[in-house]
């Protein structure tokens, strides 16, 4: 027997997308239509013109048997259509996969359930529906309400229920599913913090049994708390597979502008953000130079330009900086200062930039994130980003840079350290 | 890997190997998997139950008050009006006999045709074979025949027409109008997916198909009235399985006159056909499915 569970073999779907153009634009041309129906009816053939999209193309890897897999990548590289291929939601237009065992789903939590019938009912169709047996169900009924929490409402129907009671009973069944192949999709984004608590801890314990678990996430810190390898999805293929710490990296560090300046054209601006308006956000080192490698050494300058198309009282501008894991580092305001505060309480229309340096020797080296925020206290948040540029820091020439292993933490700053002998 | 003892339930059928590839041209029906599925079948099919008549006052009452309406309707136009004759089986009986398998048969039709439709959400979440969608929703119409078979056999018993031992053929009358339905839900539910123009399609054809189906006047009127008593064109006629199912079902039960094994002959032959043409159809469509809804 094959030592993997899943091998996937230059895999690829094409989707068909647009509108057909000139459709039966007069009778007749309806009417010729109509008599070419039966034809294209039997042969599976859908509206011409067609046009294509690959949403994967080539894909090819191996998953070992017990392995937990991430697979990270941005909205569109393929991710969800990978999942949906593997667990035979749909077919491949090309190449093949060759999935051993038995293949347990979570591409949606809930699928199937019915609002009119109670909860009791519910879990037995939902069981059904992911592929469990009637025995499986019954023996496992009472556990999958405990763990849900919905006890005494087990027999009312699950319209009736609030969201997250919702939530929790469907995640419920699918947590007591027991396949040899989990493959999760984005489930957790939904739901409380106490529940993808849950859902992660369910998650870890599959994986503790010895299955195969695919697991996608947008959230990198379940990622690497769940997954030991991952494989980065780029426009529908696969462009790194490593131990997933770099593999976040990887992924962190591409897709955000390189160049260490972002510039907005004004149809990336979300009608929302308005009167506030993003110009560029770009980083300069201690030369003025705008750059993405920075050292860590060097005071590192941030400047960020918008416009105001009316006059805002209390705006405040930021920027987060963050780690390329996601966790935040720090988040400043460039009116955090009393002087500023009081100075800028209000601003007119007209075009701005709020600048500051990050200083010298603080941060440690490795890939960063910078984001943008504009806001007023408790009033609006008119632009949000935290994702809008990535830069690098080298450490040569950083307090501790005479010993060459790397170091903990995100920060590495020169803490004026006084050494006296009494 | 953990002690086998702590997972009691993982059900141990050997580790088997799925190749997943394109699909060309006509496939299999893939029978395993349909076997495999069984208990999903039945749980689909015992939720469309449970569901049908949830939010309504009346409740399964419709199961009876639909054809016993039908029925004073169609005695009204067809019998007083139109002036058709029943033989010697009084007019409700007659007409309530045949909207029974009748209703039976469009309700499944129309449910089978909208299944994969109103079921999108769980085709792109999860596999299964698709095909257990519309044959689930076929089986589930069951009930409402049980209830209505009922409300028959009484009336037979005030209207004074004994049960026979004929009435053992009952369910193969019913067997013959679910796989008719079936066969034309198949091909009309995967059509469905691509052009919704089905929805629309839908009430003609299942009206046009109640007209030229024998519910409100006997076979022998088709000959006489119609065809002038020639029976050129009577095999044409006989196309449509639901005048098998109709006729025998009432023959069974009222002792109306037999169609003829000719009638049957064609009626099972074309309700077959119908079903193995829509399964190999669905079959060919059932990979596009997830990309279409």
């Amino acid at each position: 027997m094959s030592e993997y569970s899943i091998q996937v073999e230059n895999i690829g779907k094409r989707y068909r997308i647009g509108v057909e153009s000139n459709d039966s634009p007069t009778l007749r041309d309806a009417l010729t239509n109509l008599g070419r129906l039966p034809k294209k009816l039997l042969r599976g053939e859908l509206r011409l013109p067609k046009e294509y999209i690959w949403a994967l193309r080539d894909i090819s890897f191996n998953v070992k048997k017990g392995q937990v897999l991430g697979i990270i990548g941005g909205n569109g590289a393929g991710k969800s259509t990978l999942l949906k291929l593997l667990s035979r939601v749909t077919e491949p237009t090309e190449g093949f996969a060759k999935v051993t065992g038995r293949v347990g789903a979570l591409l949606e939590v809930g699928t199937g359930f019915h609002p009119e019938l109670s909860g009791r009912e519910n879990i037995y169709l939902n069981g059904a529906v992911l592929g469990m047996k009637r025995k499986e169900i019954i023996t496992k009924f009472d556990e999958i309400v405990d763990f849900s929490g919905v006890g005494k409402f087990i027999d009312t129907p699950v319209k009736r229920y609030s969201s997250g009671m919702y939530l929790r009973l469907a995640f419920s069944v699918a947590a007591h599913l027991e396949p040899d192949i989990l493959v999760v999709d984005e489930v957790l984004a939904v739901g409380d913090a106490e529940f993808q608590r849950k859902c992660l801890g369910k998650m870890n314990e599959v994986a503790q049994q010895g299955r195969t678990v695919l697991f996608v996430s947008h959230d990198m810190s379940a990622i690497l708390r769940l997954t030991e390898e991952a494989i980065v999805l780029e426009k529908g293929k696969v462009t790194f597979r490593d131990i997933t710490s770099k593999a976040v990296d990887h992924y962190m560090a591409s897709g955000y502008s390189q160049s260490g300046e972002r510039i907005w054209r004004p149809d990336e601006v979300p009608a929302t953000a308005a009167p506030f308006k993003p110009l560029a956000l770009r980083i300069l080192n201690e030369q003025g130079i705008v750059n993405n490698n920075m050292r860590s050494s060097e005071p590192i300058n941030v400047e960020f330009e918008y416009e105001l198309s009316e006059a805002l009282q209390g705006l405040r501008l930021g920027i987060y900086l963050l780690t390329s894991r996601g966790e935040f580092v720090f988040t400043s305001f460039d009116t955090d200062s009393q002087q500023n505060y009081e100075k800028f309480g209000m601003r007119n229309e007209g075009k701005y930039m709020s600048r500051c340096q990050i200083p010298a020797d603080l941060l440690n080296e490795g890939q960063f994130i910078l984001g943008v925020n504009a806001s007023s206290y408790r009033v609006k948040r008119y632009f949000h980003d935290d994702h809008t540029l990535s830069f690098s820091v080298d450490g040569s020439g950083a307090p501790g840079k005479q010993w060459a292993e790397s170091r903990l933490g995100p920060i590495r700053p020169d803490l004026n350290w006084q050494i006296k002998e009494f | 890997m953990t002690d086998k003892s702590d997972l009691p339930l993982i059900i141990e059928e050997p580790a088997e190997t799925i190749l997943l590839k394109p699909s060309k041209g006509w496939i299999s029906l893939n029978l395993k998997d349909l076997w495999r599925f069984r208990e999903l079948a039945f749980f689909l099919t015992w939720r469309d139950i449970k569901v049908r008549y949830k939010q309504t006052i009346l409740g399964a009452a419709w199961a009876i008050i639909q054809p016993l309406l039908q029925m004073v309707v169609f005695t009204f136009l067809f019998n007083r009006i139109g002036q058709i004759s029943t033989g010697d089986v009084p007019e409700e009986l007659f007409s309530f006999a045949a909207l029974l398998p009748w209703n039976l048969f469009q309700k499944a039709l129309q449910d089978a045709s909208r299944s994969l439709v109103s079921n999108r959400s769980m085709i792109t979440k999860v596999y299964f074979p698709r095909m257990l969608v519309p044959f689930s929703t076929v089986l589930s119409g069951i009930v409402d025949f049980a209830i209505g078979f009922v409300i028959l056999m009484l009336m037979m018993a005030y209207f004074g027409f004994p049960l026979t031992t004929a009435i053992w053929s009952v369910p193969l009358f019913l067997t013959m109008a679910l796989i008719t339905a079936l066969g034309v839900g198949l091909w009309l539910s995967a059509i469905n997916l691509h052009y919704r123009d089905v929805g629309y399609f839908l009430p003609f054809l299942t009206q046009l198909w109640m007209f030229i189906t024998p519910i409100a006047y006997p076979l022998s009127e088709v000959t006489e009235t119609l065809l002038g008593g020639s029976t050129q064109y009577l095999y044409l006629f006989y196309l449509n399985p639901m005048v098998a199912v109709v006729e025998g079902f009432r023959s069974t039960l009222l002792g109306t006159p037999f169609p003829g094994w000719d009638v049957i002959g064609i009626g099972v032959g074309m309700s077959i056909f119908i079903l193995i043409s829509g399964l190999f159809y669905f079959r060919r469509m059932e990979r596009t499915f997830a990309d279409m809804v």
